[in-house]
């Protein structure tokens, strides 16, 4: 190792060191000179300059995505809305540009101030809004007073409509503005900033990065007076991609307007690529209220509504299934060999097992049925005697191969599975034994089991489609603005429920009879063109004492909800359909015309209108008076343990307690000396047809 | 082996410096990004952590005898080296340039640490081979091939600006060692040649930066933007500043890149000539007090080394200041001390305690 004398010795070196220290001085001379230069020679030339250089960034917001329907019919779109916002940097009173701004626009001065505090998060440099889709007129006239509003900007900014109004309000969603905990989130930390708008529910927040585009930005050289002197950089939004749906729009419209005022849902699919066409959740709300904004009365109105407006009753609604769900106890019945479609049962009105007495939805009994006849006319005790030779478990597999309580994988945010029981779930759930009785209840659509109305739909379409249960789909394609496509949907199969085609057959006779054969219990809610396929329900929210309340009596939330699910054509489904009017009365008055006008919104084939009471009634007998209550399960015995409608355990136990007998609300004939009617809850004066509405269930 | 006098000759001096330098550079960036509303904790204060993890290395780089680094010197080259290759194999890449190592906890930037590797190997290689004569064309072709293989190797990534700082750390140390008449005339043509065809070898978008450079006011909102507003900064600032958090080139957001590599302009446009000139007093008390350490060290390695770390901050310093002010065209590299980035704070903090194990050893044989 060379020692420090060694290398001091070395003459060169401290020459070098010299050299080197002056050379390190003079180039730090040669960086001062140049300060010198800029700071000091130049400072009044690059002050103006600076001064001058009063650059505006203005971000451009992108168009978001424009929804589609499946025949490119635009059913999400953007309008041009008219903005105010300032940039603080340029305001130099701000008290007085507040009160001159409330006074222009009509606003409370409190309110402006209130958003500028929101606004002042922002960087000074950026604008931000002060008021949101203003009138065109309050524009002109901040336009011609911009001398005296510094800092004030109008923009144009693009804002959602919704040309079809509350349509398919549910599955778009809506878009809100981003929370703290989003911005901080790993989806939103990128390219988000506070105020921007994302999506909340539904479609707008699944598809939020295929929707959202980029932001552009325009960066503007303005002098002192805020006059634009030059744009220094312009680069264009890019507007989000395009959303295909396989949604018809005319379809959805029909279906919508088919509810009227009444709540529920209804789900159309097509059977063999499981593309949702129509799914109608009402009441729905507005999302334009959300486009612009929603102030807090308004959320807290549809918060507050009863009937849950806010709330996808297609994907998160879950009721008792009721007779829609005899198909399935059918099913497993003939796959097992439980039953054939031979099998008759004598149905005296009620099946008395153990010290329990379950009864028919009609009083007086159906007589000898068969398959068919159980299902075309709903009869529950043909389901009551097969399912106490089937068993739950078995009715439970053929549920879930159908669609029913297991997950369906819809891409909507919030599904709910549903609840097929079974044993095994009993005892993990309330560690108690299954009872025979319940399954009973559970042959037909009752007790336990619950279902949402898009599974309903999925199970019929299975069905429909001899056993093979697609997935329902709602996205048809993703394309950019190139027309590039970035997803498309692929028909997929959720599960193939390897149904024998003579079990089959049976069972879609039965559904044929239920729409097309007189006593069926949607007979009059058939088509003339188009041969539905079809089963009602009528399932029981609580039960209740007196069956004989007329149903404008019992309170709205203790009625029991209304059922259909169908197909059609009957020899070649296309289309299957689920409808649910929650606490919307029976199947076959209230539910089957519901989706009937649905059919026929398809098919483009007129309603019949049916010819009144004299129309042939081949089962006069069931007809008489006193059986005529048609209503849900009737007289269902509670189960041991007296657990009741599930649907609202909270006011089944209030209404039931413990008494063993209970039924469910049935409006009586009414008047009574009229000719006899299904039930008098909807039927149109002078339409009707006498039908056991039975929808018995 | 813990000696007291490591202690009472202590280099408070450099230290103090130091921190003062990166002190301001904080306190600069709080005001640089102060309108910034991002999620996470704020730059500067992300900066002062880096300071701190850098001090630590830093005290810890200087307790261990630097003699040390002489016998593994060529131990370390050859292993940043095989990390530079692997940059080249299995990088990550980001903006068009594949310059990391995704080591799961972190990236690891291997052009930063050969920075510091080259000064060792260089520090070793001159001080073992002594030359009282200077050297000739034909002995600088070990060194020269020492400092070219990394060169040409970050200069692949493509990372032309710590290519060029490698480059200028060997060159500075070869120049240092000492070169004959007709090798340091042969080198002049040799590199004024090699500037010319090394033109075609650049990227395009760094020949638009030398061009623009030549003339900023051809492109003034693309390539020309960064430094017309960088100068309008500096410029506007004037002798006294426009004061703390007030300057409206900086706080409105023009300046680009203000936190990194145009963190100057900030504090020229902020604190005027002369807060401009307390700074480069700092930096330039900074370079003599390394040179000086260099000058004092009890070996020629450990003087090759000093010269070397010194001359690292050194060029660092001039090619951002000229870059900020004009002089020198758009190269990404940061300003010792007062960028934002822990990647630069912690390769100038190994630098500094490379710096402070040599002094307090100048005593010790």
């Amino acid at each position: 190792m060379s020692l420090n004398g060694g290398w001091e010795d070395n003459p060169g070196l401290k020459k070098r060191f010299l050299l080197l220290s002056l050379a390190v001085v003079l180039i730090f001379l040669l960086l001062v000179l140049r300060l010198w230069y800029l700071q000091i020679i130049s400072a009044d030339r690059y002050r103006e300059l600076s001064e001058k250089n009063r650059i505006r960034y203005i971000p451009v917001a992108a168009p978001r995505g424009p929804i589609y329907d499946r025949n490119g019919e635009i059913l999400v779109d953007n309008r041009p809305s008219f903005i105010i916002s300032v940039l603080r940097q340029e305001v130099e009173d701000k008290d007085a540009l507040l009160a001159r701004l409330a006074e222009i626009l009509g606003e409370d001065p409190a309110e402006l101030e209130k958003r500028w505090q929101s606004g002042s998060r922002f960087p000074r440099y950026r604008p931000f809004p002060l008021a949101e889709d203003v009138s065109r007129e309050s524009l002109e006239v901040i336009q011609e007073n911009s001398v005296n509003l510094p800092g004030v900007l109008t923009e144009v900014r693009p804002l959602r409509s919704y040309p079809h109004g509350e349509l398919g309000a549910h599955l778009f969603g809506y878009l809100g503005e981003i929370t703290q905990k989003e911005l901080q989130s790993k989806q939103f930390s990128s390219d988000y900033r506070p105020g921007d708008f994302v999506g909340k529910r539904g479609l707008e927040k699944l598809l939020e990065r295929y929707l959202r585009g980029i932001e552009g930005e325009r960066l503007l050289e303005v002098d002192v007076k805020g006059q634009e002197l030059r744009i220094l950089k312009t680069q264009e939004p890019q507007p989000g991609n395009k959303v295909f749906l396989t949604i018809d729009r005319k379809l959805q419209a029909a279906a919508e307007a088919a509810f009227g005022e009444e709540a529920g849902a209804a789900v159309v699919m097509d059977v063999k690529t499981g593309a949702v066409l129509a799914l109608t959740s009402r009441p729905a709300f507005d999302p334009a209220l959300f486009a612009r904004g929603i102030s807090g009365k308004e959320w807290i109105d549809l918060l507050q509504n009863p009937r849950h407006p806010l709330q996808d009753k297609t994907i998160q609604g879950q009721y008792p299934p009721g007779s829609t769900f005899k198909m399935v106890t059918a099913l497993a019945a003939l796959k097992a060999g439980a039953a054939y479609p031979s099998t008759t049962v004598d149905c005296g009105g009620a099946l008395s097992h153990g010290n329990r007495k379950f009864r028919c939805w009609k009083r007086g009994g159906h007589g000898r049925v068969d398959l068919k006849r159980a299902l075309k006319e709903s009869c529950d005790v043909w389901f009551y005697k097969v399912s106490l030779d089937l068993g739950i478990d078995r009715i439970a597999a053929m549920a879930r191969a159908l669609g029913l309580g297991i997950p369906l994988g819809f891409p909507l945010e919030g599904e709910k599975t549903g609840l097929v029981p079974d044993r095994q779930w009993k005892q993990q759930r309330h560690g108690t034994r299954w009872y025979d009785g319940e399954t009973v209840i559970a042959s037909i659509g009752q007790g336990y089991v619950l279902t949402t109305p898009l599974q309903l739909a999925v199970m019929t379409a299975g069905i429909a489609n001899d056993g093979i249960v697609p997935r329902p789909q709602v996205i048809s394609r993703i394309e950019d603005l190139a027309g590039n496509i970035l997803e498309e949907m692929q028909p997929e199969i959720l599960n193939d429920a390897q149904l024998n085609p003579s079990d089959l057959q049976v069972v879609k006779r039965g559904m044929e009879a239920v729409v097309n054969e007189p006593g069926g219990t949607a007979y009059k809610s058939r088509l003339d063109e188009i041969r539905i396929a079809g089963k009602t329900g009528t399932s029981q929210v609580v039960k209740l004492k007196d069956d004989h309340a007329p149903k404008r009596e019992i309170a709205y939330r203790f009625r029991d909800h209304a059922l259909f699910v169908g197909y059609a054509p009957a020899q070649a489904p296309e289309i299957a359909v689920a409808v649910l009017l929650e606490h919307g009365g029976s199947g076959g008055s209230n539910a089957a015309p519901v989706a009937q006008k649905i059919f026929a919104s398809y098919f483009d084939v007129p309603i019949p209108v049916h010819a009144p009471p004299s129309s042939p009634m081949p089962e006069p007998s069931p007809l008489s008076p006193e059986s005529f209550p048609p209503t849900s399960t009737d007289a269902v015995n509670s189960p041991p343990g007296g657990e009741g409608g599930p649907a609202q355990p909270g006011a089944a136990s209030a209404m039931t307690g413990t008494a063993p007998l209970i039924e469910p609300s049935t409006p009586a004939p009414h008047p009574p000396s009229s000719p006899p009617v299904a039930d008098d809850r909807s039927l149109p004066p002078g339409g009707e047809e006498i039908v056991p509405e039975a929808e018995g269930d | 082996m813990f000696d007291r006098r490591l202690l009472t000759h202590f280099d408070w001096v450099l230290l103090l410096t130091v921190m003062t330098v990166a002190g301001i550079g904080i306190l600069n960036l709080y005001s640089a990004t102060s309108i910034w509303t991002g999620s996470g904790p704020p730059i500067y204060l992300k900066q002062t952590y880096w300071l701190g993890i850098g001090l630590t290395i830093a005290l810890g780089v200087s307790s261990v005898d630097y003699r040390h680094l002489e016998y593994c010197g060529f131990f370390l080259y050859g292993l940043t080296l095989c990390l530079l290759l692997a940059v080249l194999l299995v990088g990550k890449t980001s903006m068009g340039a594949t310059r990391w190592l995704d080591l799961g906890l972190f990236n690891l930037q291997p052009s930063e640490i050969m920075k510091i590797v080259i000064i060792i190997t260089l520090a070793r290689y001159f001080s073992q081979k002594g030359n009282v004569r200077g050297y000739s064309l034909r002995q600088l072709f070990v060194p020269f091939a020492l400092l070219g293989v990394p060169a040409v190797l970050i200069m692949k990534q493509p990372d032309l600006g710590t290519a060029m700082m490698v480059i200028f750390i060997g060159g500075t140390l070869s120049l240092f060692a000492g070169l004959r008449r007709t090798t340091l005339a042969v080198l002049a043509v040799l590199g004024s040649s090699a500037a010319g065809g090394g033109w075609f070898l650049l990227r395009p978008y760094q020949k638009q930066r030398i061009l623009t450079f030549l003339n900023p006011e051809h492109d003034p909102l693309g390539a020309g933007y960064h430094i017309i507003q960088s100068k309008i900064a500096v410029g506007s600032g004037g002798f006294w500043g426009s004061g703390f958090m007030q300057g409206t080139q900086s706080q409105l957001s023009f300046l680009p890149e203000r936190h990194t590599d145009f963190a100057f302009s900030v504090f020229a446009e902020e604190w005027g000539f002369t807060g401009s000139l307390i700074l480069l007093g700092l930096y330039l008390f900074l370079i003599i007090w390394g040179i000086y350490i260099a000058r004092r060290a009890s070996d020629m390695f450990g003087m090759m080394l000093a010269l070397g770390v010194t001359a690292m901050i050194f060029w660092h310093i001039v090619v951002n200041l000229g870059m900020v002010i004009g002089l020198l065209p758009v190269v990404g590299v940061p300003l010792p001390l007062f960028s934002y980035g822990g990647t630069s704070m912690v390769t100038t903090m190994i630098g500094t305690g490379l710096l402070l194990n040599i002094s307090m050893r100048r005593f010790m044989f």
